[in-house]
């Protein structure tokens, strides 16, 4: 910040006039929107750049009158606070974390790999009870996940997968959403395309890895993005499912951080480092993979 | 006669025989049916199977044991519709706070969030290529941040000391005299609870409204205005909205859930269930304070049940209205 390269200002001023250029080309109406959803966007991205930076105030900043939203004397205090915190105690920060990757990538390749399969046999295949299973995973789009907290907690209970990773996983696996969405896609391929497979031969399964997984990639990353924000944010199988804390995973020690504690002073720094840990991951995902995503909303895949 | 009597009989005996016969190859046709297409149901079974475990086994659990009294440790017992009647006849805070408050979250939330997701995808839509990605992943950005951004920044921002920000600008400009606790108050809660719910509520729904706008055939739009489509609200009412139908569809059953399901908010902002005066308390709050505070599983099964029933009603009316009709 000291310096300023002159090379960056000449891009800044370079990239700032043929963005004038570009907002000139367009009629008035579309000058308005753009500033309107420019102004709109602002608002809507204030909190992503709030999480970055109140991650790295030390904390006098974070309880500064009147309160600052930028940060000014960036420090990693807050990390270190965050992981020392549960130094005395049995299970340190670390194992949430760790317990945290497990089951978010466990649940993830569970929901993407059979929802897919799932999506394409309803998809293409005429088989009898089809009609019932779709029917019966769209019905139970409309329920509330909350709602069936209970039998949920008896099932698992007597499956025994309480207190393991499997009862983390299992339950996530089932996402209906995503079966729908990937099924949505899959209707779209030609099938033509696997009837002239299955002409030359190409088992089953081989149609459904090398033409249909191509062709929905874009759906499938969609799917994927929405897997992954559900496991890495899930608290619930650790709250209901695993009474051992080292079971537990990430969000649970975060809500453990914040809650009733709103109004104290104690632990706000760790916990505005633990929700940048939080957020890091999904957004790093999805900006990865927004291009496939877009392009799933933007053009529904294959015409 | 007697002769025609014979003929007749025999006539029923060949015809039951027939219909045994035929119900026999129904179920040997259906078995082979089923043997043909093994594979397929080797592909469904993965997820279904879970799906039935965690899903569809407790939904119909759930429904059975909203007919008993249940507290987790004991076996449950038969009570009939007695949770139902209690609830609806002296649970004085269901009917008095839940009810009223599930109603105006639901009718604040769902239709704005859902209009709002339309004008804005409808919006960008408008744009070219480059701005569009920018712009709609601006607007998608709060929805993964939601649980994220709850605790912390909604949080700061509505602290009731002068630390927080709104407290603080408000002090500022002379609008108050000392700091409000926000969320403790229970006549503002609610409205918090709801502005925050509109922002994060951008999600995959306002993602398959763009889709569906994007997808409108653009010869569409000019083939309108030779029929004497003049402005664009025409445009919108007779061209994208028909179209849209299957998104629109899908976003709104996304709305539905999504609203009932954010009934954790109202708990996380004042950092308590029950909420204060039961100001912010919905129905999952009232599910997670019988099921889980008060360990009286059967009664906080019926509320699901209600709510169940509640969300059915919902999507078939939404059904009703975006279903493709006949000869479309």
């Amino acid at each position: 910040m000291h310096e300023i390269n002159p090379k960056w200002l000449r891009r800044l001023y370079w990239g700032w006039k043929d963005w004038g250029l570009a907002v000139k080309r367009f009629d008035r109406t579309q000058q308005l929107i753009v500033l309107f959803l420019a102004l709109l966007s602002v608002f809507m991205l204030l909190p992503i750049v709030y999480v970055f930076n109140h991650a790295f105030k030390p904390l006098h900043e974070l309880f500064q009158f009147p309160p600052t939203f930028i940060v000014r004397n960036a420090t990693f205090q807050n990390f270190i606070e965050l992981l020392s915190l549960t130094e005395s105690t049995v299970v340190p920060a670390s194992r949430y974390m760790l317990n945290s990757i497990i089951v978010t990538f466990l649940a993830t390749v569970g929901m993407v790999v059979t929802g897919a399969l799932c999506a394409y046999a309803l998809s293409k295949h005429r088989f009898p009870g089809s009609k019932l299973i779709f029917g019966s995973i769209i019905a139970s789009l409309l329920f509330a996940p909350e709602t069936i907290a209970i039998p949920r907690y008896v099932i698992v209970q007597s499956l025994g997968i309480m207190n393991s990773y499997l009862g983390h996983v299992l339950p996530m696996i089932a996402m209906p959403v995503g079966v729908f969405l990937i099924k949505q896609f899959i209707d779209q391929v030609p099938n033509e395309m696997i009837e002239a497979a299955k002409i030359d031969g190409t088992t089953e399964f081989g149609i459904f890895m090398r033409i249909v997984v191509p062709m929905v990639t874009p759906a499938i990353a969609t799917i994927t993005i929405l897997a992954f924000q559900n496991a890495w944010g899930n608290a619930e199988t650790s709250t209901l499912f695993m009474q051992d804390d080292s079971m537990k995973t990430l969000p649970f020690y975060m809500g453990t951080l914040t809650s009733n504690l709103a109004n104290s002073v104690a632990r706000q720094g760790a916990a505005a480092a633990g929700a940048l840990i939080m957020f890091l991951p999904s957004l790093i995902i999805f900006l990865l993979s927004q291009r496939k995503v877009i392009a799933t909303m933007a053009h529904s895949g294959i015409k | 006669m007697s002769n025609e009597l014979q003929i007749r009989s025999r006539r029923q005996m060949g015809a039951s025989a027939g219909i045994g016969s035929r119900l026999m190859l129904k179920i040997t046709n259906l078995v082979k049916d089923i043997w043909k297409h093994r594979q397929s149901y080797l592909f469904v079974a993965p997820f279904y199977i879970m799906f039935l475990l965690f899903i569809l086994i407790p939904i119909i659990a759930g429904i059975l044991l909203s007919f008993t009294y249940f507290n987790a440790v004991q076996f449950p017992t038969w009570v009939g519709w007695k949770n139902y009647q209690n609830l609806f006849s002296q649970d004085i805070i269901f009917l008095q706070h839940v009810v009223p408050n599930s109603f105006k979250f639901a009718l604040f939330v769902g239709p704005l969030g859902y209009v709002c997701a339309f004008f804005l995808a409808w919006l960008i839509a408008q744009l070219p290529t480059t701005l569009r990605t920018i712009f709609a992943l601006a607007i998608y950005a709060p929805s993964l941040t939601a649980g994220i951004a709850m605790t912390v920044v909604w949080q700061v921002m509505f602290t009731g000391d002068r630390t927080g920000y709104l407290n603080s600008f408000l002090l500022k400009w002379g609008i108050i005299e000392k700091p409000v606790l926000f969320v403790q108050h229970s006549e503002i809660l609610m409205n918090i609870m709801i502005i925050v719910s509109v922002w994060a509520s951008m999600g995959i729904g306002f993602l398959a409204i763009l889709a569906g706008i994007l997808n409108v055939d653009k010869q569409l739009y000019e083939a309108g205005r030779i029929d004497g489509i003049s402005s664009r609200l025409q445009e919108i009412w007779y061209i994208t909205v028909p179209l849209m139908k299957p998104q629109l569809m899908f976003a709104a059953i996304m709305s539905i859930v999504y609203t009932l399901k954010s009934g954790a908010i109202g708990t996380q902002l004042s950092g308590s269930n029950p909420t204060p005066n039961y100001a912010g308390q919905l129905m999952i709050n009232h599910i997670d304070d019988y099921g889980f505070i008060r360990y009286e599983l059967g009664y906080a099964s019926a509320i699901s049940v209600v709510l169940l029933g509640v969300c059915y009603l919902l999507s078939r009316m939404f059904g009703y209205l975006f279903a493709p009709k006949e000869g479309e």
